[in-house]
């Protein structure tokens, strides 16, 4: 490449106490480029991003953007840079208006002040380049699912004109068709110049979208590859260090068990429904069994396991246990039950972030036990101890506020939140979402374990190799009801789910919002 | 991920019956307020049919005479609530400013710095305020806590029995009446300075929070903090400025009150801060910040004004239960807000 590069970070370190999250990191960025930041869960990739975009002050090194030597002390002032930064939970304000997400804090004023018909145009301009110029600026943000609202803050990110943008998880929450969408945009603006630093998990996008990648490792710099110099293989083996054999052991480990489901199924639902979220549906659930719920982003799946859990109150339905009728109408009856429900949703129905790791994984035993009867501390102690071994969460220290911790080790606490609860059903709502490839692994043989142990789990994935992997029986889920259930298999793949799925794709409803004849192309 | 997989594209292709549901959506915040407009209607109606007299110049005149303090203290409570914050020491503020500047002005100080003085008595605790909550991460209740019995205390050590104002103070011209128009008898429409500053701050408010960057701050913060400050949002500067804005309208309010007293006491404005919280929910503004309009809490200030007024008339109801009225009024559009939010929440 022969532009010099718009970013240039060297020997960066960032220290936090006790910890060295960044250790002498370099990085270069071009304009022009699609760059993909790779690493591992706590590998030091937010860490770097942060250090960019100026939330983290940097203890050592050296930040050159377009040539210029620069101290960021904030986000404004690595927008007036021109870094602008898309996060993985999207940042916009749901209270205003889709145009005003867009341009708050670029409004075009005039001498009465903010001239708002002006200020909607531009947004609608800004809107039209990621494929969202139908919309009314005027909308509330909340009008819009959480696919678009990414889009409107790509938009956001544009209207300032920034050479630099980073995207960090940008496709966490969207589906195939999405992905595409955003790839789309992503391809057009690096083609008008601008340098992306492109953060995700999912190894097939990013090797279909980047140009160049670097590589971190423990807070350390371990190279910096063409995209299309390096196989997916070599890719892992640099960001864990180590030779993936895992996944591999992983691959159909299901089909090597058996189930027995001559017994009494632990839960079985019929007609289970809830208006708006759910037509009824019924879900036998066995022990030992893992049961996967495959379906696209807004099929149901989480009104499916908030209802089984009592996290909203099902309208309809009948509920036995081991054969005994049952009334499962809010989360303490769903515990006292021994129903666990760890959420999709980490940052605002998982973590309490100002709680220690010990407090965290505490937190549903206590619930259940009751407030006014505290755990021992030696019990806590051992409890604690236990689960963060069984677990292997990283740093092994109770006492750091959960915060701290990188997003795949939060979710490791959380399943041990619920493993705590000796659970009889387990309901895991995306617990893979977000989190790298070793704590992916970690996770996944520990639910295959936990089967082992006579547990039914619930496995909800929008990854279908995942699902395909793990479970013994797949319900398909679609347009909030079910399609079928399928049988693990050699016939059992991603691909006989997605045609599944496809088949089903006319729509019959006039109302829906889907336009008739998107599955004529299949 | 296979492209396989078909689903709708991004770009929605709303049909026109989801269209005008989803722009009825987006008025759907301006409910409570629309509501509290229409309550207020009818209660104008309820009183002129009930007890005569309501619908006339001087009830309306002296409506807005008797809360232009109110009006003033709501709108800056609308300030704070929309940031997703509470100021519980505007009550204070006005003990403290209005004594302050009573005895200053009995001591032969220049009413002009008097008014100034008063007004940048509530500027600087609104200022402490927000420097407590954005610098020393106190919580806004706790930090508007402590400004309140500071203020309080403070009106109390300078004087603990009311101090008439001088007859021949330059402040009391902000109460003087001035009639618009000579309707029959007593049916005039009569203005006082005060009620024009009320109505200047309303303007200015309105102006600030809809067509300003710091005023769409406000409600960025609201909506959420931490998207403000990521976004490249002054929220510092912001959240400052809106407790600095509520202390010194709270000042103003004391000046206007004093004004049309012409007296001031250690114990004036007890709950007031909570009254002007009450006008500003009862007008449309969340408590949990995010929605809200200036020109819902002034009618809800004149709503609490009017049921004053409605319940004097009536004269079987007693005085003691106003409060009581009140709770309920709140309750309801609490309740109506309530009803709102979990519909946009589908």
């Amino acid at each position: 490449m022969s532009a010099p590069p718009i970013v240039e970070m060297k020997g960066i370190s960032i220290s936090f106490p006790g910890v060295k999250a960044l250790d002498r990191v370099d990085f270069r960025l071009f304009p022009g480029e699609v760059h993909a930041l790779m690493g591992e869960n706590g590998a030091g990739k937010s860490t770097l991003i942060k250090a960019l975009t100026g939330v983290y002050t940097i203890d050592e090194g050296e930040v050159r953007i377009d040539g210029t030597p620069r101290r960021l002390g904030g986000t404004a002032d690595a927008q007036a840079a021109g870094v602008s930064t898309v996060y993985q939970e999207v940042n916009l304000c749901t209270n205003i208006s889709i145009g005003e997400n867009v341009m708050l804090g670029h409004e075009t004023r005039g001498p009465l002040g903010i001239n708002w018909r002006d200020t909607h145009r531009r947004a609608s301009e800004v809107l039209e380049k990621v494929g969202l110029g139908e919309l009314d600026p005027r909308l509330p943000l909340s009008t819009l699912s959480i696919a678009l609202q990414q889009l409107v803050a790509i938009s956001r990110a544009t209207v300032t004109d920034s050479t630099v943008l980073i995207l960090d998880e940008p496709t966490s929450s969207l589906d195939a068709n999405e992905v595409e969408n955003l790839f789309t945009v992503i391809r057009s603006l690096r083609d008008e110049g601008v340098a992306i630093l492109f953060v995700s998990h999912f190894l097939d996008q990013v090797y279909a979208i980047s140009d160049r990648m670097t590589v971190l490792r423990n807070g350390t710099f371990q190279g910096e590859f063409m995209t299309a110099d390096i196989d997916q293989a070599t890719l892992i083996a640099t960001m864990v260090g180590k030779e993936m054999k895992a996944l591999d052991s992983l691959e159909r480990a299901s089909s090597r068990r058996e189930v027995d489901r001559s017994g009494a199924p632990v839960y079985r639902a019929e007609g289970l429904g809830r208006k708006g979220s759910l037509e009824p549906t019924d879900i036998t659930l066995h022990a030992g069994e893992v049961l996967g719920i495959a379906g696209l982003l807004g099929s149901g799946r989480t009104e499916l396991a908030r209802l089984v859990y009592g996290a909203d109150k099902p309208e309809e339905g009948t509920v036995r246990l081991e054969d005994a009728e049952a009334q499962i109408a809010s989360p303490s009856q769903a515990l006292a039950a021994r129903i666990a429900y760890a959420s999709e949703n980490r940052r605002d129905e998982g973590i309490i972030r100002d709680l220690s790791v010990r407090e965290n994984l505490i937190l549903a035993v206590q619930a259940k036990r009751g407030w006014a009867r505290p755990i021992p501390a030696q019990e806590k102690n051992a409890l604690v101890e236990k689960y963060m071994n069984a677990l292997n969460v990283r740093p092994a220290d109770p006492d750091r506020p959960i915060s701290n911790l990188s997003g795949g080790n939060q979710q490791k606490v959380l399943l041990g939140r619920w493993l705590a609860t000796r659970p009889d059903v387990l309901i895991l709502d995306e617990p893979t979402r977000g989190i790298d490839i070793g704590a992916k692994t970690e996770i996944m043989e520990e639910v295959i374990a936990l089967a082992d142990e006579g547990v039914a789990v619930v496995f909800i994935s929008s990854e279908l190799d995942e699902v395909v992997r793990l479970s013994d029986r797949v319900m398909v889920l679609k347009d909030r009801r079910k399609l079928t259930e399928l049988l693990a298999g050699d016939s059992l793949t991603s691909d006989t789910i997605i045609a599944t799925i496809a088949e089903e794709s006319a729509p019959e409803d006039p109302g829906s919002l889907e336009p008739a004849g998107t599955g004529a192309s299949s | 991920m296979s492209a396989a997989i078909t689903t709708p594209p991004a770009a929605p292709t709303v049909s026109r019956l989801e269209r005008l549901r989803q722009q009825l959506l987006s008025r759907a915040d301006s409910l409570p307020t629309a509501a509290a407009l229409v309550i207020f209607v009818l209660m104008l109606a309820y009183g002129e049919i009930a007890y005569g007299r309501i619908f006339q110049l001087s009830t309306v005149s002296n409506l807005f005479i008797n809360n232009a303090h109110l009006i003033i203290l709501a709108v800056g409570l609308t300030f704070v609530i929309i940031s997703g914050g509470i100021d519980l020491s505007v009550g204070a503020i006005i003990a403290l400013s209005s004594v302050c500047g009573v005895i200053l002005a009995n001591a032969g100080w220049n009413a002009g710095l008097v008014i100034l003085v008063m007004i940048l008595i509530g500027s600087t605790i609104g200022l402490v305020s927000g420097v407590l909550i954005q610098y020393f991460d106190v919580q806004p209740f706790i930090a508007t806590l402590a400004m309140m019995f500071l203020g309080r205390g403070l009106a109390s050590m300078l004087s603990t029995v009311p101090v008439r104002l001088d007859e021949a103070s330059g402040i009391l011209l902000l109460g003087t009446k001035i009639k618009l128009i000579d309707g029959p008898k007593v049916n005039d429409l009569v203005i006082t300075p005060g009620v024009l500053i009320a109505l200047l701050v309303v303007a200015a408010a309105f102006i600030i929070l809809h067509r300003t960057r710091t005023g769409r701050t406000v409600y960025a913060i609201g909506g959420s903090e931490h998207s403000a400050s990521l976004m490249g949002l002054a929220v510092v500067r912001t959240k400052l400025f809106i407790y600095v804005a509520s202390g010194t309208l709270a000042g103003i309010a004391a000046v206007v009150y004093t004004a049309r007293l012409g007296s001031a006491q250690n114990i004036t404005g007890i709950g007031w801060e909570l009254d002007a919280i009450a006008a500003a929910v009862i007008g449309g503004t969340l408590l949990t910040g995010g929605f809200g309009y200036v020109l819902g809490a002034v009618v809800g200030a004149l709503v609490l004004g009017l049921m004053n007024v409605l319940i004097t008339r009536d004269g079987s109801i007693p005085p003691e239960a106003t409060t009581i009225i009140t709770g309920g009024i709140l309750l309801i559009f609490v309740l109506l807000q309530r009803a709102v939010i979990s519909r946009q929440r589908e």
